[in-house]
């Protein structure tokens, strides 16, 4: 069974983003970027298959530019075996990546597509459901557990209020929670193995894709709340949240 | 044309969140029709030709529809495009899971989590866990859109009287089967809609603590509990709980964090609550920059404290 990690390179989660000067994008320059935190978990879960002896090859892809081969290497270190970049000039709203990841999908034939449930730079979760949809896939979004048996997926999926178990027929395409694992740490030796490993570049523009897409007007910070009051007891807190009325 | 919204059911009927999605949708100032999917619910499609500002109601019936699965139910909804000028649902586990789907089969570039509807086609939503607002322009044509339910006020569910329609059902793609499902049942309001939340943090130690220390303090205060990612994964508190950017996103009339660090995937969750209070015993932790109100001190006694004064 071979299966498909989509990832993105985002800005990393500890870092605070700020908007760039002329407001119509994030400060992207000399800030740290990482694997998307969600698609570490979905890596660790392909690879855990691998290692389970339920998956045959582990092959990683990104949509994105050149500076994607860092998170790719990561992927690799992690244990994928090899790894796919799609090269765009910039970053690529969701509908646009799920139409590269669909041409990947048909030239690559995974019988299952592991993503992250949202990339925490546009936390739009949109890209896997729309990558089942345009492969007309069985789909499971927000994946707490992936049990593989018999051609279909066995999911848990966290939902509003509880949990929720699915099971599908494959190829599938899964959208995975952070409850999925515990990434691993990459060692040293690992990280050496992953230099070795090959990385495809290929252009966007080999594929034929093009999509609608959303026009940005302005990046901004969310209004700031009112300077708050640090107060001395329990009293004054008593008082202070009768005064604003949401204390009876 | 009008706009579509797609209802979310459960099992007291459409819920409150789908009630959020029709007040969005009649902001983009045509007429609002709510599309009701499931199994053997025309009960509940005829409730809802009362609910307000609704001009008609679209009721689909079949086994098909009995889970909400995205697979069985986009067919229905690209057919159903065609008459509309925006499909909408609540950002809600159901909302996020099927509308994406029938977009990409739309070829229509989506907008999540809209916090703010500017006009027809402008829409403001939250990016980077809250940290920034993006202000974005949907192509013309078939919009398609998720609303977060905590920043637009439910309509009435009463005082409508919706025109009522029946559709044929489109059938089972046969690619997923729904096992089964596991709802935690409360005994408290709903972490989305309390009116007030506490929460705790890592510092609570154990599940045993978690409990024993929150529960009597949200008994008092009629308040859900909702709890950090650490607290989460340390096992302390269940994960439906977990608020933030990755859990779910509140905007209560109080919310009070007790050992929380606050970090920005906790913050960009609790940003729209009216007020917030913050007990931690480090003056520095970041979940005061957010606070109206803090207490620098220990939970362990501020709880009881408040508990001693609101009963008094
Ligand atoms: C991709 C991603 C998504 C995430 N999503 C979320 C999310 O949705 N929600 C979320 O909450 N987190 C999320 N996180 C985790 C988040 O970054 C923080 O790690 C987490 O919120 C910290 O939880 P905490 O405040 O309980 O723990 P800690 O960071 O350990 O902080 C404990 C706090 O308690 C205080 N304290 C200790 N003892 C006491 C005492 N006796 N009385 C008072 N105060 C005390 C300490 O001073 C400290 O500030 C996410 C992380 C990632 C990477």
């Amino acid at each position: 069974m071979k299966i498909l990690v989509s990832i993105k390179r985002v800005v990393d989660y500890q870092i605070r983003p700020r908007p760039t000067q002329d407001g119509l994008d994030v400060e992207l320059s000399n800030v740290k970027m990482s694997i998307n935190p969600f698609d570490e978990n979905a890596v660790e879960g392909a690879v855990r298959l691998k290692e389970a002896g339920v998956a045959s090859e582990v092959v990683v892809v990104a949509v994105g530019t050149a500076a994607n081969q860092d998170v790719l290497r990561h992927a690799l270190a992690m244990g994928a075996d090899r790894a796919i970049l799609i090269e765009t000039p910039s970053v690529v709203q969701p509908l646009t990546a799920a139409k590269y990841l669909q041409a990947i999908a048909q030239r690559e034939t995974p019988d299952l597509v592991l993503t992250g449930k949202q990339a925490i730079d546009d936390d739009a979760a949109e890209t896997a459901q729309m990558l089942a949809g345009l492969l007309n896939w069985s789909q499971a979004t927000f994946a707490s557990n992936i049990q593989l048996a018999d051609g279909r997926a066995t999911v848990v999926r966290e939902i509003d209020g509880g949990q929720e178990t699915v099971s599908l027929q494959l190829p599938a395409v899964i959208s995975v929670d952070l409850r999925l694992n515990e990434p691993r740490f990459i060692k040293l030796p690992a990280l050496m193995m992953a230099k070795k490993k090959p990385i495809e570049t290929v252009p966007a523009a080999d594929f034929a894709v093009s999509a609608p897409v959303l026009t940005v007007l302005q990046i901004a910070e969310p209004p700031a709340r009112k300077p708050g009051k640090i107060l001395n007891n329990v009293t004054e807190l008593v008082a202070a949240l009768r005064a604003e009325k949401v204390l009876p | 044309m009008s706009v579509l919204v797609i209802a979310e059911l459960d099992s007291h009927g459409i819920k409150a969140a789908t009630r959020s999605a029709i007040r969005a949708a009649s902001q983009l100032g045509e007429e609002v029709h709510l599309l009701v999917t499931g199994n053997d619910v025309a009960g509940i499609a005829s409730e809802a030709t009362k609910i307000e500002g609704l001009s008609k109601v679209l009721h689909a019936d079949g086994p098909a529809y009995a889970h909400g699965l995205a697979e069985n139910l986009t067919p229905l909804l690209v057919q159903l495009a065609a008459n509309y000028s925006a499909l909408i649902a609540a950002a809600t586990s159901f909302g996020k899971n099927v509308l994406p789907r029938a977009a990409a089969l739309l070829d229509v570039a989506m907008v999540s989590e809209v916090i703010q509807i500017i006009n027809a086609t402008t829409f403001v939503r939250p990016m980077y866990a809250g940290n920034i607002n993006a202000t974005v322009v949907a192509p013309a044509g078939l919009r398609i859109l998720t609303i977060r339910p905590t920043v637009f006020e439910a309509v009435a569910a009463t005082g409508g009287a919706a025109a009522l329609e029946t559709l044929t059902a489109t059938g089972e793609t046969g690619q997923t089967t729904w096992v089964s499902r596991d709802l935690v049942e409360l005994d408290r309001p709903e972490l989305a809609t309390a009116r007030v939340v506490i929460s705790g943090g890592r510092s609570l130690g154990s599940a045993e603590g978690f409990k024993a220390t929150l529960t009597p303090l949200a008994d008092v205060l009629g308040a859900a509990i909702g709890a950090t990612r650490a607290a989460v994964d340390a096992g302390m508190a269940p994960n439906d709980s977990q608020v933030g950017q990755t859990g779910t996103v509140v905007a209560p009339e109080l919310y009070m964090a007790f050992g929380v660090s606050g970090a920005a995937q906790h913050v960009g969750g609790i940003k729209d609550s009216k007020v917030i209070v913050a007990v931690n015993i480090d003056a520095d932790a970041p979940i005061f920059q957010v606070a109206d109100y803090g207490l620098v001190a220990d939970l362990f006694t501020v709880i009881p404290e408040l508990e001693a004064a609101l009963k008094a």
